[in-house]
C-alpha cells in the first residue's frame, strides 16, 4: 500500500509485519520515532504477542534481546550515536553467540564534542563487531531491508543491522510503498532457532572457550559473513519475486558502464551523488556511482567487478579514521589492490554538515583532473581549524578546543550553506 | 517465623536426620531425588561458600518449579567453575552473556517465555539469575535495579563474598571495611578497606519496593531452601542476597565455611531477614549476640587487626556496624522467643 509517512514509522511498520515477540526500547535521537512508533501498535494490541520493554540502558536493550533470542523470540532493538557505543559489549556478545537480533541504527555522529546530526561513524565504529550491517538509500529501502534482515539473521544466526542515516531518513516524509502481512508472511518464515534455552532439552550457553577452540569458533563468525555475501543477492532475488521490488543487495551500479571516474558511498547522499552524475554527465562527463549497500560482509569482489574499467575512483564517506583517513576507503583500495587505479579519499558530511551539488561538481570535477589530495575533507573551514591551531601554538591553557572554534564561527548555529 | 518445625533426631545435623523424617517435611537436599542442579566435578575451590549456596538455591528453585527452569548467570567465579566446557554442571538450561548484564538477560528470557506461553508455544518456565557480589552491587547494578523496577518476573541471586575473588580478591562495594584485600592492602594509617563506604543492596532492593527481598547464609540451609521456594511462588521481582564464605579471599580454613556463615550471622555483622513490598517481615534472631571478635579472628583478611598490639578501635567500629544491625533489623530474641 502507497503511502505518505515517515522514515522511522516506515520502519516501524515494517519490523510489525515482521511479527517481532520482543521488542526493547531506550530513547536516542534520531531512532526514537521508530520504537514509539512500535510501542504504539504493541499498546493499541495492533501487534500482538509481542513485549515492548522500556529499558534503563542501551546496554540492558541489548541485553534483554540477547536473552530473548535465546529463548527462541524474534528480538529487535534500535539505537544511534552514543546509543550504540553505550552497548558495544552487549553487541560483540550478540554475535559472538550467534544470535539473530535484529537492530535498526539511525547514523548520527558520536561525540565530543555531543552532536545528534547525521554521519556514519557510530555504525563504522562497529565495523569489526560481526554484525552484518546494511546501509539504506532510501526510507523504501529502510523499510524493505528490515523484512530481509529478520530472514538473513535468522538464516545464518547472526545479528543484523540495518543502518540508516538519522533525520535524513528517519524525520523524512517520502512516499513508501507498504507491504501486506501476507506478502511478508510469504517471504519470512517463522524463527526456527539454532540454539534455545529449554528446560525439555537444556544447554549451557556462553561457556569459557581457550586457545584450544577460539580461534575456529571466531573463524566461524568470518565464514557465517561469507555465507552472507552469496545469500544477500540471492535474497535480493527472493524479495523481487514476492514485493516486486529491487532491492538490497551487495552493491548498486549507476551509470558506470562506460565510467572514467566512479563515486563509492553509502546511504542517502547516493542520491545527491547521482544528480550531480546526471548533470555531469550531460555535460559529457563519464561519471558514475557505486552505492554500497552491504559494508559488512564487505563485498570485495563486487567492488572489484564494479571499478574493473574505470580509470579513478572516489570514496566519500561519512566517517574518519583519525589518524589515517578513511573507513570505507580502507576497504574499497583493499578490494581493488592491483589494479592500478587512482583512488581518492573524500570524509564529507561529518555531524550533519550538508554535502551539496555544488561542492560535489566541483570536487569531482578535481578528482577527473588528477588534481585531487589523497585524502581530502569536504567544505572544511580551514580558517577556523588554523586559527584554533595557532591559539594552542600561542597559549599553553588555550582552553576548551570545541567552545573555541564555536566562539570563532559566531552564532551561525549551523553551516547549512 | 520462616521456618516450618522439624523434629532432629541427630542433633547438629540437617541432612541426615531429614531423611528420617516424612518425604514431604524433608529438605530439598535430603531428598531421595533431588535435582542436583550443580553437578559435582566443578572446579570450585575447597570449601568454597558460593558453590554450596548456588546448589541449594538452584535445586530448591527447580523443585519449586518442577524443573521448568532456565538460569541467566553473570560472569565470575560460578559461571568459570561451572562450565570448564566441554563439562558443564548444570542440569538446567543456562547462559552467561556477560559481567554487568545478568539481570537484563534474564528479563529478555523472562519476555521471551511470556510470549511463548501466550501463543500456546511454551509452558510456564521461571527464570533465576545469579552473580556474585561484583557483578551485583558493583558493575551490574544498573542492570539490577532497571529489572526491579520494571518488576520482572526474575529471581535475582547474589552469592555475596565481599569481593571479586575471580580476579585475585580485589574490593568490591561489598567488601566490608578493615577487610584487606589486593586493592585495600593493609598498609597505612587505616589498613584494609575504609570504613563509610560501600552499600547493602538488599535494603536497595527494599526501596525499589518488589514484592520480595531476603538475605540468607550457608549456615543456614533450610532457611535458604525456604526463602527460595517461597520466592519461586511470587511473581514479578525477588532478590535473595546470600553471604557465601570465600576460603581463598577470607583466608579462612575450607572446613570453616559454614561456621564463618553462622558467625557472621551470630554477630549481627550479616542481618539474616525477609521483605516484602519494601517492609521486613521476619527475621533470623540472635539468641546471644557474639562479638564481632569471634567472626573477624579467624580470617586472615582481617588479621592486621590482631598484631601484637591489637586495633581495638577498628574492632569497635566493626561492633558499633554489627549492634546497629542488631538494632535496625531487631535481630536480637526477646526472652521466650527462639
Amino acid at each position: 500500500m502507497l503511502k505518505q509517512t515517515e522514515g522511522s514509522h516506515a520502519v516501524a511498520e515494517a519490523v510489525a509485519l515482521c511479527r517481532p515477540e520482543v521488542i526493547c526500547a531506550y530513547p536516542i535521537s534520531p531512532q526514537t520515532h521508530i520504537v514509539e512508533g512500535l510501542g504504539e501498535m504493541v499498546k493499541s494490541g495492533d501487534l500482538k504477542d509481542c513485549e515492548f520493554i522500556n529499558v534503563e540502558s542501551e546496554f540492558a536493550a541489548m541485553s534483554v534481546a540477547i536473552g530473548s533470542s535465546a529463548t527462541g523470540a524474534r528480538t529487535y532493538t534500535a539505537t544511534a550515536s552514543q546509543g550504540l557505543l553505550f552497548m558495544v559489549e552487549a553487541v560483540y556478545n550478540a554475535s559472538g553467540l550467534g544470535l539473530p537480533i535484529v537492530m535498526t541504527v539511525a547514523n548520527r555522529a558520536i561525540g565530543a564534542p555531543i552532536n545528534i546530526w547525521n554521519d556514519h561513524s557510530d555504525s563504522l565504529s562497529q565495523r569489526d563487531c560481526g554484525w552484518i550491517q546494511l546501509f539504506a538509500e532510501t526510507n523504501q529501502e529502510a523499510l524493505d531491508l528490515h523484512i530481509q534482515a529478520f530472514k538473513l539473521a535468522e538464516e545464518l544466526s547472526l545479528p543484523v543491522m540495518v543502518c540508516m542515516d538519522g533525520f535524513i531518513l528517519t524525520h523524512a516524509y517520502e512516499r513508501v510503498d507498504i507491504p501486506t502481512q501476507e506478502q511478508v508472511d510469504a517471504f519470512l518464515p517463522p524463527y526456527e532457532p539454532r540454539q534455545v534455552l529449554d528446560p525439555a532439552e537444556p544447554v549451557s550457553i556462553g561457556a569459557m572457550v581457550g586457545p584450544e577452540a577460539f580461534m575456529e569458533v571466531r573463524y566461524l563468525a568470518h565464514a557465517k559473513q561469507m555465507q552472507a555475501l552469496e545469500r544477500i543477492p540471492q535474497m535480493a532475488e527472493e524479495f523481487q519475486a514476492v514485493f516486486g521490488r529491487a532491492i538490497g543487495g551487495l552493491t548498486h551500479s549507476y551509470r558506470t558502464d562506460d565510467a572514467d571516474t566512479i563515486v563509492i558511498a553509502m546511504g542517502s547522499v547516493l542520491g545527491t551523488i547521482k544528480d550531480v552524475v546526471d548533470e555531469m554527465r550531460d555535460a559529457g562527463e563519464k561519471i558514475g556511482v557505486l552505492g554500497i549497500t552491504s559494508f559488512r560482509p564487505f563485498p570485495i569482489a563486487a567492488v572489484a567487478a564494479a571499478l574493473k574499467h574505470c580509470k579513478r575512483f572516489v570514496v566519500l564517506e561519512k566517517s574518519l579514521a583519525v589518524g589515517s583517513g578513511g573507513i570505507v576507503a580502507t576497504d574499497v583500495r583493499m578490494a581493488v589492490t592491483g589494479m592500478g587505479l587512482k583512488g581518492y579519499t573524500v570524509v564529507a558530511g561529518l555531524g550533519g554538515r550538508a554535502i551539496t551539488k555544488k561542492s560535489l561538481h566541483a570536487l569531482f570535477a578535481k578528482a577527473g583532473r588528477g588534481e585531487l589530495e589523497p585524502v581530502t575533507f569536504l567544505d572544511l573551514d580551514w580558517q577556523v581549524v588554523n586559527r584554533q591551531l595557532e591559539r594552542e601554538r600561542q597559549t599553553r591553557r588555550s582552553g576548551p578546543a570545541a567552545e573555541s572554534m564555536l566562539r570563532d564561527v559566531g552564532t551561525v548555529a549551523s553551516k547549512i550553506a | 517465623m520462616s521456618l516450618q518445625p522439624v523434629k532432629f533426631y541427630q542433633t547438629g545435623t540437617f541432612t541426615v536426620g531429614n531423611r528420617l523424617l516424612a518425604p514431604e517435611e524433608r529438605s530439598v537436599q535430603a531428598n531421595m531425588q533431588r535435582t542436583s542442579s550443580l553437578n559435582s566435578g566443578h572446579r570450585a575451590c575447597q570449601g568454597c561458600g558460593e558453590a554450596l549456596g548456588a546448589r541449594y538455591a538452584i535445586d530448591a528453585a527447580m523443585n519449586a518449579t518442577n524443573r521448568q527452569l532456565i538460569a541467566a548467570n553473570a560472569t565470575g567465579c560460578l559461571e568459570v567453575f561451572s562450565t570448564p566446557y566441554p563439562e558443564t554442571s548444570w542440569q538446567i538450561p543456562w547462559i552467561h552473556s556477560l559481567f554487568g548484564n545478568a539481570a537484563a538477560v534474564a528479563t529478555g528470557i523472562a519476555a521471551a517465555i511470556k510470549v511463548k506461553k501466550q501463543k500456546g508455544q511454551g509452558g510456564d518456565v521461571r527464570v533465576v539469575a545469579q552473580g556474585g557480589d561484583g557483578g551485583t552491587t558493583d558493575i551490574g547494578f544498573g542492570c539490577l535495579s532497571g529489572m526491579f523496577e520494571r518488576n520482572d518476573d526474575v529471581l535475582y541471586i547474589c552469592y555475596d563474598n565481599g569481593g571479586y575473588m575471580n580476579t585475585g580478591v580485589q574490593r568490591s562495594s561489598a567488601t566490608p571495611p578493615a577487610a584487606r584485600t589486593a586493592t585495600t592492602m593493609p598498609l597505612g594509617p587505616e589498613p584494609g578497606n575504609v570504613f563509610d563506604q560501600g552499600k547493602f543492596v538488599p535494603a536497595i532492593a527494599m526501596a525499589h519496593e518488589i514484592p520480595y527481598v531476603a538475605t540468607a547464609t550457608v549456615a543456614d540451609l533450610r532457611d535458604l531452601e525456604y526463602k527460595v521456594t517461597k520466592a519461586m511462588g511470587i511473581r514479578g521481582a525477588r532478590y535473595i542476597h546470600i553471604l557465601v564464605p570465600c576460603p581463598l579471599g577470607w583466608g579462612t580454613a575450607s572446613h570453616d565455611t559454614i561456621r564463618m556463615a553462622r558467625l557472621a550471622k551470630e554477630t549481627g555483622i550479616f542481618p539474616v531477614f525477609e521483605a516484602e513490598y519494601g517492609e521486613v517481615k521476619s527475621v533470623l534472631a540472635i539468641r546471644r549476640p557474639l562479638p564481632v571478635e569471634e567472626y573477624l579472628r579467624p580470617q586472615k583478611r582481617y588479621a592486621h587487626l590482631f598484631g601484637k598490639s591489637p586495633a581495638v578501635a577498628t574492632i569497635a567500629r566493626i561492633q558499633a556496624l554489627a549492634d546497629k544491625n542488631i538494632r535496625k533489623y531487631r535481630l536480637q530474641a526477646r526472652q521466650g522467643e527462639h
